[in-house]
């Protein structure tokens, strides 16, 4: 059951050779005997899944069942979740049970899906390898040594070994397609704007973007049909029509247009990936598509745009988290100032604080044109470098990543940590979506393919990992840790 | 030395939308603490802004009012500083494309002449919650009913001289706010407030001297004491050979001084920075032209009208046009009546004084326009006169009849001017004063004027106020000549 799709397991759902008790019952098993190994759930809602699962029996009895009711799946601790711990993977928010719903749990929730519970993250998805988070690391079930990616780390984790066929999570500056591509996994970024922000914990607002993670582009439509949409409480999110994403999948390929960004297969790139990423290329080609060279010559300035413009909102955004109203308070504050520096101090993380500092500085008097300004100006040329693109081709393809997942423990300075979302961060800052999808292995290690489109292209970027899915077999193929423990 | 004074005044003024710039909770005074304080108010991770159409419109009518550019786009940011009744650790404001752009008003000084005083430019933000220091044994509470409560600041270029001219700059900001309904103006709940920026220089300089910001200064007379007491100090300063700091002061009503808060040294790094949760403010020529089209008549206008249409003096024109509420009463009034003068001393003599002495405002007034109006037409019609009409106007005020014609008929005020009854009674007097007639037939010519009066006073008494004045005047004249 646990290798199964959504779209399987639906479809045994709908015939009645499975019920959603035994459905929620089954992967609730899973966690709980293997994830002290994984460490991929924050929090597991095993009584209120059941309690769900049954409502979710009933209403399929009584026929008045979507397509996805009864579908279990987890949420990455970023979602608010009302009446349950909502940590964002930090100290500060430990004790934070949260009194509202956000936009994508109350509409997965409607949808009738059935969620498990809050998935591990870098503390306020900081991160690229799931290290940051207050709750520990997670564990890749690839390879136990190595990392999962981050931020979406156990939401990723979760869904490779079998915990949960789908899990949602957050992509600021890849966080959603790089631990995608570390477990062999399939995870979209929609267009900025596509999906509701409104109680989605703010890292970088202008970057932050929701998604599906799942095991195919297809489970991945069937989420996005539920999550995308305008919402009134969300004025970044965009007035604009949601089409039926699972009708597009099958669209053939044939003249399809692929642009093969010249500064995505440059230096620093392991040959092992780059031999999966080209092998997949040519998968497109056999299916009719036509493949050329494109440039996005501002590439290079993403990284420090981005360490520009995230910290300088994350310095912001996380103010609120002083100990006044919710969150970490300290013992016994001598005064304001103390409570501020110590609840602050306590309850952020390194690589949080790291980045408050970072922003502070940059937003300060006398440095705010030098770095926010530019980095704002920059910014614009690499969302005009995609745009041009797009003009001469239909999709842009490349690695999700520069290398396979690394070991634990691997990265222990920032800037190398940084370097690793080289491929995925230019996408935030353009606000187009990118979709990570299973192509092969480096060093026994999942390789995930990146495929890029213009503003709002998420059903043609589905359809175009679908019909990728179809010709090849990445996709389910499962780690052997989800095997053992089946 | 002679000095002169500079200010400029940047004033807070709460807009009286019905929910929260950025949130649905209401806006309403005087809740129980923090029960109108929703998720968004709270800050609580997660959760939004969007912004409230009704304060746009607002702030653009006020734009409009006061001649100002409106700019096409204006944006929202962050200003970042930590205090408890800031629940989100940053106010959400305008910094550097505010919503109202340059614009002017004009202001009435004490000797009816004008003066216009330039808005450098006016913009939207979020007011703080209230932190409650008395209560709770050294600790703070706070209270975020007022936070998300939309203000719209406006920013004055330094173009006022002195105190006087500050609070006439402060009733004329009240006056245009009220008038366009868009805030009401309650000083003492706080709904205007206004931060006060005040340099001296010796006069005929040009630069301007270092300039001190009083806070939070909130009633029409503390901005005047304030700015006199700061005036005094910086004076006084700079002759002792001293310097002013720029800094920033907090005015004590109860000392009658200012005390230094902060000096520039120690101000905060706002870190300003366009507001990634919100879009910009794109405004087209079309909502402009609608907004434009459904301002009211304003104060400066309708103080024009009133000289040069009604008749009025700058005076009368100044203090009837002073509130919407005040100007639309006496304009009903006088609708009522036909006579201008005659509505606007009743409404500023009779009307005024009894509001003053039970401490009402006009909207509140026991006697309403239309009633004030048929009185005032009694009286021009001869049906009362002036003494009987003061009677008619207790009498209204006090609610005993439904309208001066009820009242005039109930308590017989109607004036007598049938001859022969005013003859009758004046013989009567005449009568009953044979000491005062002898005293008037043996009196100077010249001084029998004054005589007269006595019985005038005398009939008036007999006819209970109602005869009219001038016969009674005349014919007691004709009847008291004949009997030399």
């Amino acid at each position: 059951m646990h290798d199964k799709t959504v779209t399987q397991l639906a479809a045994a759902l709908d015939s009645g050779e499975l019920s959603c008790r035994e459905l929620t019952s089954h992967f609730l098993q899973r966690i709980e005997k293997t994830d002290d190994q994984l460490n991929s759930f924050i929090t597991v809602t095993a009584e209120q899944a059941l309690i769900k699962a049954d409502a979710a029996d009933k209403a399929r009895a009584r026929g008045k069942a979507g397509k996805l009711t009864g579908i279990p799946l987890a949420l990455k601790d970023i979602f608010c979740t009302q009446g349950v711990k909502t940590s964002c993977g930090s100290k500060m928010l430990d004790n934070f049970i949260a009194p509202y719903d956000a936009t994508v749990v109350e509409k997965l929730s409607a949808a009738g899906t059935i969620s498990l519970g809050k998935t591990n993250m870098d503390e306020f998805a900081m991160g690229s390898s799931n290290e940051n988070s207050h709750y520990g690391a997670v564990k890749n079930p690839w390879d136990l040594s190595a990392v999962p990616g981050g931020s979406s780390g156990g939401s990723a984790a979760a869904v490779a070994a079998g915990l949960v066929p789908a899990a949602m999570g957050t992509d600021t500056g890849g966080s959603i397609r790089q631990p995608a591509a570390f477990c062999g996994i399939t995870g979209l970024k929609p267009t900025y704007g596509r999906v509701s922000r409104y109680g989605m914990i703010a890292y970088a607002s202008s970057l932050d973007q929701a998604g599906p993670m799942a095991r195919t582009a297809e489970d991945c439509a069937h989420l996005m049909n539920v999550i995308a949409g305008h919402d009134v409480r969300d004025s970044t999110s965009v007035a604009r029509g949601v089409p039926d994403y699972t009708e597009t999948l099958n669209a053939p390929l044939s003249g399809l247009k692929i642009g093969l960004p010249t500064e995505y297969f440059g230096d620093g790139l392991d040959p092992e990936v780059e031999k999966a990423v080209r092998d997949a290329v040519k998968v497109y080609e056999s299916l009719g598509a036509s493949v050329r060279d494109v440039s996005l010559p501002h590439t290079h300035y993403a990284i420090p745009a981005y360490y520009v413009i995230a910290p300088a909102e994350a310095s912001s955004n996380l103010s609120r988290f002083d100990g006044v109203r919710f969150g970490h308070r300290c013992d016994a504050p001598a005064d304001l100032v103390d409570l501020y520096t110590r609840s602050r101090a306590e309850g952020f993380g390194e690589e949080v604080k790291r980045r408050i500092l970072i922003g502070t500085h940059t937003l300060s008097e006398g440095f705010f044109d030098a770095y926010y300004t530019k980095a704002q100006q920059v910014r614009r040329l690499i969302r005009q470098d995609f745009l041009d693109a797009f003009e001469d081709v239909d999709v842009l393809m490349g690695p999700a990543s520069p290398t396979p997942a690394f070991d634990l423990g691997a990265k222990k300075d920032p800037v190398s940590m940084y370097l690793q979302d080289i491929y995925t961060i230019a996408v935030n800052l353009a606000g187009i979506p990118g979709i990570s999808v299973p192509a092969g292995f480096a060093g026994g290690r999942p390789v995930g393919l990146q495929i890029l489109g213009t503003h709002f292209a998420e059903a043609q970027l589905l359809n175009v990992a679908h019909q990728f899915q179809q010709a090849t077999d990445w996709h389910l193929q499962l780690p052997a840790f989800a095997e053992e423990n089946a | 030395m002679q000095w002169e004074t500079v200010i400029g005044l940047e004033v807070h003024v709460q807009l009286a939308t019905r929910s929260k710039i950025f949130s649905g909770a209401s806006t309403a005074f005087g809740a129980e603490p923090n029960t109108q304080a929703c998720a968004v108010d709270l800050g609580l991770p997660g959760v939004l802004p969007v912004l409230n159409e009704q304060a746009v419109a607002m702030a653009v009518q006020f734009g409009l009012a006061v001649h100002a550019e409106i700019p096409e786009v204006s944006v929202f940011d962050r200003k970042n500083y930590f205090y408890p009744d800031l629940p989100k650790g940053y106010q959400t404001s305008q910094m550097y494309h505010p919503i109202v752009g340059a614009g002017e008003v004009e202001i009435t000084l004490d000797d009816d002449t004008t003066k216009r005083i330039r808005i450098h430019h006016a913009h939207l933000e979020e007011d703080a919650g209230k932190s409650l220091h008395e209560d709770f044994h050294g600790m703070t509470g706070i209270d975020l009913n007022r936070a998300g409560t939309p203000l719209l600041e406006i920013v004055s270029e330094p173009d006022m001289r002195s105190a006087k001219e500050a609070a006439a700059y402060l009733k004329a900001i009240h006056s245009i706010v009220t008038y366009l309904g868009i805030s009401d103006g309650n000083m003492a709940e706080g709904s205007m407030r206004c931060d006060v920026n005040v340099s001296v220089r010796p006069k005929g300089q040009d630069a301007f001297g270092t300039r001190a910001e009083i806070k939070n200064v909130n009633s029409f007379r503390f901005v005047e004491r304030a700015i006199a007491f700061e005036v005094e100090r910086q004076i006084e300063l700079i002759e002792d050979g001293g310097k002013v700091v720029q800094e920033t002061r907090l005015f004590d009503p109860e000392r009658d001084e200012t005390r230094s808060m902060r000096t520039k040294e120690e101000a905060n790094d706002y870190r300003y920075f366009p507001c990634p949760d919100l879009l910009p403010v794109v405004l087209d020529q079309a909502y402009l032209d609608h907004l434009r089209s459904q301002l009211p008549e304003l104060p400066a206008d309708k103080r024009a009208r009133f000289q040069s249409e009604l008749g009025l003096s700058a005076y009368d024109a100044n203090v009837l046009s002073a509130s919407r509420d005040m100007a639309e009463f006496f304009e009903e009034v006088h609708r009522v009546c036909g006579d201008a003068k005659q509505a606007a001393n009743w409404v500023q003599g009779e009307l005024s004084g009894a509001l003053n002495r039970e401490n009402l405002s006009i909207q509140h007034s026991p006697v309403s326009a239309q009633q004030l109006g048929e009185l005032i037409s009694r009286v021009l019609d001869d049906t009362i006169n002036g003494k009987a009409a003061k009677q008619v106007f207790q009498a209204l005020w006090n609610g005993q009849g439904e309208s001066a014609d009820a009242v005039i008929e109930a308590k017989g005020l109607k004036q007598v001017t049938d001859t022969g009854a005013i003859e009758a009674m004046i013989d009567q007097v005449i009568a009953e004063s044979p000491a005062q007639v002898a005293q008037y037939r043996d009196s100077e010519p010249e001084k029998r004027g004054k005589m007269i009066g006595y019985f005038v006073g005398q009939v008036m008494k007999a006819s209970r106020g109602t005869a009219n004045p001038q016969q009674v005047n005349g014919l007691l004249k004709e009847k008291l000549d004949a009997l030399l």
